[in-house]
């Protein structure tokens, strides 16, 4: 192999007393991709920041070299450092909404980059602008070079977020998680495009993933982070041929896989009887209003008349990119939000027509468990207080003694310490804190859940356990699910049935292993092709 | 025993305060927070110096009729016991630990001459026969013994509670703590006794214009400044509190109308409210003098009035701000969870919004306080804050304002308001940020 563009040798970083990066080496190669894999809090962004020297002030660092085309990055000054980030090093952050200046035009942001480390005229640097927009495939680039971040869409935005990396011609550019926040789709837009470019320009790739899947389309080689430590590094194909190390073998082990869903058990259903719930034209629309009186001059269909079935002890998923109107559709069945028409039959009686002290009844039949396990929770209150707060509301008659039971008794159903009742949700990581939302849900004993991208959030390695519980607790109570996801592979690992939404409607419905294995609908093929797969 | 208006709303709060800090005590999971204030150095010496000022205003809150006196004066248990500095009055300004007046007039010497100088006062150092050679030994000497009485006092008081509470009780907080809030107790207590025993010879800040004690004026404003900050904040908060969270939470027209009140009343010049107000109390009690036959009553009822109108006036910041969050917070995942559980949505105000938006009224309360006791001084200034016979900050800094320009400078009454409001509203806000910081419990990690 030829020189390495970048080379970093015993790079360590600790906050107070606590390593997060523990003596890692690792090169990038030029015009090579190099992706760094690991779970949330495993160091991986944070070692991309340090050899930015872009840490808090808190970060204590220390390296024993890290080079640059074998120039030190360590002895150069902070005023010579800003000619290289930007310049010869490019970063591309995760969220393009918050790394874009809302109150300037895409244009100006771009520019800023070209007259910060070139010295050119100001009509050069528009038609570098221009340039760079067609190069990462934005359409009309004469119309958005005068628009605002905030009338772009999320891949737009990205890809903007991408043309400002690429304005300074780097030798390098390192893309941290760059399509978490992106619908699949998109992300295999995001994905190729940045082959193409690297393909073009020859610059070294350094990405930084939690998902394997994805890596394995574009890496040429992969290192595995595990607790601030490179556990593993290997090219790619060998890397999921012979993968040595237990934990990337956990991880893989953990990634859930559309083939899971083939050769499922088809039970004969019968329709009448155990169908649990019956949802029926149900409509949720947005008023649009204008002018002086706010009339109202039309609607967003936000979920546009929708009907389908869910069986008792089964699970429906619900899938769609962002924007299609799942989680509406989710809020809407327990009334959350205000629906317009449509209704709603769990055991034949209709939700939408119940009113004051019945609705009270109807909580407890559907429960829903949040994405955000970290805003899901009240973090004034502590978890025993958070469990029993539906029993208190629901069931006021059962007395302190028997609630206190039932709490540790759920907490123990959902695999948490009998301890945990008298502390607070922040002191919990991710999974446990989704662990507690499910027993707070099923406190009050639901006959369906909505569970409304629960794993979204969540490392592989946790997503695979929550899913695991999730069964569990399926097979244990014969609860139903309603599991809105984007994320097909996490269909196949859980579904029984599956409805594709796309703009409001519901484009097909079926068996899971139909839908996932012979589409009918092409919104749903192009889905299907979109998911990276190993 | 007299009781005033503004008396009955401080031992109603105070009482409240009591039982909610005892209710507190048995809660198994406010331990921790209970514990970390107690441990902390700075929330236990703001706490001592807090509750010094709170003694000091409830014992000026016992208000009684004299009895020595023909006159049936309504005084305090500490006028009673101050009676000496009190009632010694001097003609004029005198500097602080002067045996001389501040200003010069014709003096009678022994020998039947006049003599244009500045003559002797007539209490303070009274008892010094050449005050130019004594002065200096006397006071050393008075604050000496005065220090030591009042050390001797707090070490006896603390070997006393040594032997009553054993080890165990106070296990709940550092070897650290303990010592340094001692340590702090010890100063104060021993400073303040030498500066009670010091009073009674000399004038240890001075006197005003008509000779009357500063240091005096300044322990009367205490109460002053504790009833305007506690009273019309326990006013304005329940109004800031229910509009504001109400107006964020079920938005509709409830919140239309609660925003008209509270831009209607924002647009209003707050000065003008108080100023009519006031005239109506003032016209009220000329009306009904039978009702309000002594001075100390009519200037009680004064204040009642400042705390009410000041209370109605200034809530509308707090409400705003809170109704912002409100907005922000109804939207959180835990509250739709709530309503999902078929929680109603007053335990939804009360257990989820609540708690959540209470650092930022605890914050703009201890802003508000100190805010309130230096909106009391501007007031007085144009004759709408207390009355001129109430004791208060406010007063003293607006009667020393004119002679800040005199030579040679009157400095003292400036400067003895300005420590004892300086150290109410640090120790104020000290612990009021130790208390926000304890309660928080995405905090507990960070200062662990």
């Amino acid at each position: 192999m030829d020189q390495a563009l970048l080379q970093v040798k015993n790079l360590s970083v600790a906050f107070k007393n606590e390593k997060v990066v523990d003596a890692i080496n690792f090169e990038v190669y030029p015009s090579e991709t190099f992706a760094l894999v690991g779970e949330s809090g495993s160091g991986k962004s944070i070692t991309a920041l340090s050899v930015l020297r872009l840490l808090p002030a808190a970060a204590h660092f220390s390296a024993t070299d890290i080079t640059l085309q074998n120039e030190s990055l360590l002895t150069i000054t902070e005023s010579n450092f800003c000619k290289i980030r930007g310049r010869r090093i490019a970063f591309i952050f995760q969220d393009p909404t918050s790394s874009l200046n809302p109150v300037m035009t895409i244009g100006d942001q771009i520019a800023e980059v070209i007259q910060i480390h070139f010295n050119l005229s100001k009509t050069e640097v528009k038609n570098t602008v221009f340039e760079l927009l067609r190069q990462v495939e934005i359409p009309v680039p004469e119309r958005r070079i005068n628009e605002y971040p905030h009338q772009l869409s999320g891949g737009q935005r990205q890809r903007v977020m991408i043309a400002i990396a690429l304005a300074g011609k780097p030798d390098l550019l390192i893309a941290d998680e760059p399509t978490t926040a992106l619908d699949v789709t998109i992300q295999a837009q995001i994905l190729s495009l940045l082959k193409s470019i690297q393909a073009q320009t020859g610059m070294a790739l350094w990405l930084i993933s939690h998902d394997l899947a994805l890596v394995s389309n574009m890496a040429d080689r992969i290192a595995v982070m595990q607790n601030g430590k490179i556990v593993e590094t290997n090219t790619t194909p060998l890397f999921f041929k012979q993968a040595k190390h237990p934990y990337s073998l956990s991880l893989l082990a953990a990634l859930p896989s559309m083939q899971s869903c083939i050769g499922k058990t088809v039970e004969f259903v019968e329709e009448q009887e155990s169908c649990l719930l019956k949802v029926e034209n149900f409509k949720v629309y947005y008023p649009i209003r204008k002018g002086f009186f706010k009339r109202i001059v039309d609607h967003v269909k936000a979920v546009d008349d929708v009907s389908f079935n869910l069986y008792s002890a089964k699970t429906l998923a619900l899938v769609g990119e962002s924007g299609c109107g799942k989680t509406t559709l989710g809020k809407g069945l327990l009334r959350l939000i205000p629906h317009t028409a449509g209704r709603v039959l769990l055991n034949n009686i209709d939700l939408t027509a119940l009113t004051g002290s019945t609705v009270g009844k109807m909580c407890s039949e559907i429960q829903i468990v949040f994405q955000d396990p970290f805003a899901a929770m009240n973090p004034r209150m502590l978890v025993g207080e958070i469990i029993e707060e539906g029993i208190k509301s629901l069931h006021p008659e059962i007395n302190i003694e028997q609630r206190q039971q039932r709490v540790r008794h759920l907490l123990q159903q959902v695999e948490l310490p009998q301890t945990a009742v008298l502390r607070y949700p922040h002191e919990f990581s991710g999974g446990q804190r989704q662990r507690i939302c499910i027993a707070r849900a099923l406190a009050v004993e639901p006959k369906l859940i909505v569970c409304d991208e629960p794993t979204s959030a969540l490392d592989v390695s946790v997503q695979a356990q929550i899913i695991k519980l999730f069964k569990n607790l399926q097979q244990e109570h014969g609860i139903s699910y309603l599991f809105i996801t984007h994320d097909l592979a996490v269909v196949a690992e859980i579904a029984d049935d599956v409805a594709v939404m796309y703009q409001g409607k519901i484009v097909e419905l079926g068996k899971v292993e139909q839908v996932l294995m012979h589409p009918k609908h092409q919104y749903t093929q192009k889905l299907l092709d979109a998911v990276p797969v190993i | 025993m007299v009781v005033l208006w503004t008396d009955a709303l401080i031992f109603i709060l105070l009482s409240i305060l009591v039982t909610f800090s005892l209710s507190v005590r048995k809660k198994a999971h406010l331990q921790r927070p209970i514990k970390k204030i107690v441990t902390s150095k700075t929330a236990m010496i703001s706490l001592l110096v807090l509750v010094f000022f709170v003694a000091i205003g409830l014992l000026d809150s016992i208000h009684f009729k004299s009895s020595e006196t023909q006159t049936d004066e309504i005084i305090s248990l500490l006028d009673y016991w101050a009676t000496p500095i009190r009632e010694q009055s001097e003609k004029t300004y005198s500097a602080p630990f002067s045996a001389y007046s501040y200003s010069k007039e014709t003096l009678t010497l022994a020998n039947g001459s006049t003599q244009w100088g500045y003559p002797r006062l007539t209490f303070a150092a009274s008892h010094l026969k050449n005050p130019e050679a004594e002065l200096l030994f006397d006071v050393s000497k008075k604050a000496l013994s005065g220090f030591c009485k009042g050390a001797g006092l707090v070490i006896f008081l603390s070997l006393l509670l040594r032997y009553f509470f054993n080890k165990k009780d106070l296990s709940l907080t550092h070897k650290q703590t303990i010592k340094s809030v001692w340590l702090v107790c010890f100063f104060l207590f021993a400073i303040s006794y030498m500066l009670v025993e010091l009073s009674s010879f000399y004038h240890v800040l001075g006197t005003d214009k008509v000779g009357e004690d500063v240091f005096f004026q300044a322990i009367k404003s205490i109460r002053t400044g504790l009833v305007i900050g506690s009273l019309t904040t326990m006013i304005m908060l329940p109004l800031a509190i229910t509009f504001g969270i109400m107006a964020g939470f079920f938005r509709g027209w409830v919140d239309d109308i609660i925003q008209y009140i509270y831009t209607t009343l924002n647009s209003i010049p707050g000065v003008l409210l108080i100023a009519a107000s006031i005239l109506m109390v003032q016209v009220y009690m000329a009306n009904h003098a039978e009702d309000f036959n002594s001075l100390i009553i009519r200037s009680d009822m004064r204040l009642l009035f400042l705390c009410l109108i000041l209370g109605v006036t200034s809530w509308t910041g707090l409400c705003r701000i809170l109704r912002a969050e409100t907005l922000k917070l109804r939207e959180m995942e835990y509250v739709q969870a709530a309503q999902a559980l078929g929680v109603k949505p007053v335990v939804i105000l009360s257990r989820h919004i609540l708690p959540n938006v209470m650092h930022i009224v605890l914050i703009s309360v201890v802003l508000d306080f100190s805010a309130l006791v230096l909106a009391e001084a501007v007031l007085s200034y144009i004759n709408i804050g207390v009355d001129p016979t109430t004791y208060s900050w406010g007063n003293m800094i607006n009667s020393a304002r004119l002679e800040m320009a005199r030579d040679p400078i009157v400095w003292w009454s400036l400067l003895a308001s300005f420590i004892f409001m300086f150290s109410l509203v640090l120790a104020a806000n000290l612990f009021a940020d130790s208390v926000r910081n304890a309660f928080d419990p995405r905090r507990t990690e960070e200062t662990r």
